[in-house]
């Protein structure tokens, strides 16, 4: 059985809560365990409001059925190894992966390297929307010179995203 | 290259240079990346597997990097030859279990490895020895910018590298040191600086990464955490950790000099005289064994020029690397014999340990190894 925080090592801390009625069970690793302090039983509680332990399960509660359509992966899929069926896996399930990264990682955002393939991507697009609104700006101006002309770079842009 | 070639040549990282090499065994950061609108390896099927591996192979032998390069498909290799790469670092347990459809290459000083279809498409991995965690990302950072320049890679401009298990999305890096720890073990203040370490956020492992058991007074360190933090800072923050148990681990061994040289000596001396006097031994007790010697050897109870062949020995007598020097394959009996024979051969004319020097130490107090920087 794999540890509910970091769904990659073996759970060795199992741990079962009764409250108001409702039992919970959480498998921890002794790393994750140790980490979050829920060897403590009274700390216990504490930790899963802290953790969001419950947030595993809110991946599953959400829609059981749903299925990526890159790959077909599923919930229940992930349930079970604990890893994602693909990169498109991390749009599907965004939902409940979102609390899943917020208990594991130091923040929600990436803020390291980023590839020049992207930074290229992202260059085009801006300057693509530059100069769609020039042309808006130059068609509502009656300016048809200028118009022709930024069409024209449009067009070049294009074929460069292309390549 | 050959196998065999990879075999006689030590590696770089185990001739044991680089800053702080008596206490920090290696430094390792590895980076994990996957192509764009693919399954991953562990969701994919055979046939898609296989079409990823063809796509990434060449890619990775064109390396300027790999100029002279082992790249082996992982069904071609046997058993004992995946777990001698194990024992070595070069690749991961889990990559070892992989057949059809994955493959490694290395280059020939084995201080960079790529695992194609780990867990991920891609996983880089750069070793050096000493702490050099800077040097290491460097270099691995630079094979990763040749090749995202060929290949797709799967990026969220939220996220970051999209990678298969969620523990690893954003920089898909894991940076890590094997530290050579046996002072704050004997001292009992080990616990005390796990719990430290964990409490910020860093993982604290055993020889072989997650699951493994700390044997011979070896620990891994790590980061954890990879999405919400820039490499550098992971890099630099891991670095400055890693000093700062330098220096615990120097404070308790000057500690045990002054106060307990009695236990320390008795460790040393019993160290020596079974490892040159036993027929049978573990891998868990040579490590054991050795990692005193090693303990020795840094107090000056052993001439520095006795260092070599203990360092080689913690990987000689790994149950792979044993097997694969004698040519056959052993049961645990035999390994344990042979084990035995080869540390006594190589005991044969070393000296006996020299209290003097340890003593010498325990009254003027001074450190036994002068700080050098990264």
């Amino acid at each position: 059985m794999l540890c509910d925080v970091c769904k990659c090592n073996d759970a060795t801390v199992f741990l079962t809560q009764i409250l108001e009625g409702k039992m919970q069970k959480v498998n921890l690793c002794d790393a994750c365990s140790k980490e979050k302090g829920v060897q403590d039983p009274t700390g216990f509680a504490l930790a899963d409001l802290l953790l969001g332990i419950g947030a595993a399960e809110e991946i599953e509660k959400g829609t059981p059925t749903q299925k990526c359509p890159m790959c077909g992966f599923t919930q229940a899929d992930f349930k079970k190894t604990g890893r994602l069926g693909c990169s498109v896996c991390y749009v599907t399930f965004a939902e409940g992966l979102n609390s899943l990264l917020k208990a594991m990682h130091k923040g929600t955002e990436h803020v390291g390297k980023l590839p020049q393939r992207a930074h290229r991507e992202v260059e085009l697009d801006d300057r693509m929307r530059t100069l769609n609104e020039d042309l808006q700006k130059a068609v509502a101006e009656e300016n048809y010179e200028n118009a022709a002309a930024l069409r024209d770079q449009i067009k070049q842009l294009e074929h460069e995203k292309a390549v | 290259m050959k196998f065999a070639n990879l075999m006689s040549t030590g590696g770089e990282w185990l001739r044991g240079e680089g800053p702080h090499h008596q206490i920090v065994i290696s430094s390792r950061v590895r980076l994990a990346r996957n192509l764009k609108q693919r399954a991953f390896p562990g969701w994919a099927k055979k046939a898609e597997r296989t079409s990823i591996l063809e796509l990434i192979k060449p890619r990775v032998e064109e390396l300027p990097e790999m100029q002279d390069s082992f790249s082996e498909l992982l069904q071609d290799l046997s058993a004992l030859e995946k777990q001698v790469l194990v024992e070595r670092h070069l690749i991961s347990r889990e990559h070892a279990a992989k057949n059809v459809g994955s493959a490694v290459i290395m280059n020939r000083r084995q201080t960079l490895s790529i695992m194609i279809n780990e867990e991920d498409h891609l996983r880089m991995q750069s070793i050096r020895s000493g702490l050099q965690l800077k040097s290491a990302f460097k270099l691995v950072d630079k094979v990763d910018s040749t090749l995202e320049a060929k290949l797709d890679f799967a990026y969220d401009s939220k996220l970051g590298y999209l990678t298969a298990c969620p523990t690893n999305v954003g920089t898909g890096m894991r940076a890590s040191a094997m530290l050579h720890l046996p002072g704050l073990v004997l001292s009992d203040m080990i616990n005390q600086v796990i719990q430290a370490v964990n409490k910020i956020g860093l993982a604290v492992r055993g020889l072989y990464g997650e699951g493994t058991e700390a044997m011979g007074n070896l620990f891994q360190i790590s980061n954890q955490t990879t999405l919400g933090e820039k490499e550098d800072e992971i890099v630099s923050r891991l670095s400055k950790v890693i000093e700062t148990i330098i220096e615990k681990e120097h404070d308790a061994r000057q500690m045990l000099i002054q106060r307990k040289s009695n236990t320390l000596w008795d460790q040393i001396g019993r160290a020596y005289g079974v490892l040159t006097f036993a027929h049978a031994m573990t891998s868990k007790e040579a490590l054991n064994l050795l990692s005193i010697m090693k303990l020795g050897i840094d107090l000056g109870a052993f001439p520095e020029d006795r260092r070599l062949p203990i360092d080689e020995l913690f990987i000689e007598t790994q149950p792979a690397h044993l097997q694969k020097s004698s040519q056959q394959k052993l049961n645990a009996e035999e390994r344990d014999h042979l084990r035995a024979e080869i540390i006594r051969a190589r005991l044969r004319v070393f000296p006996k340990p020299d209290i003097t020097k340890l003593a010498k130490e325990s009254e003027n107090g001074s450190a036994p190894e002068p700080p050098t920087n990264e």
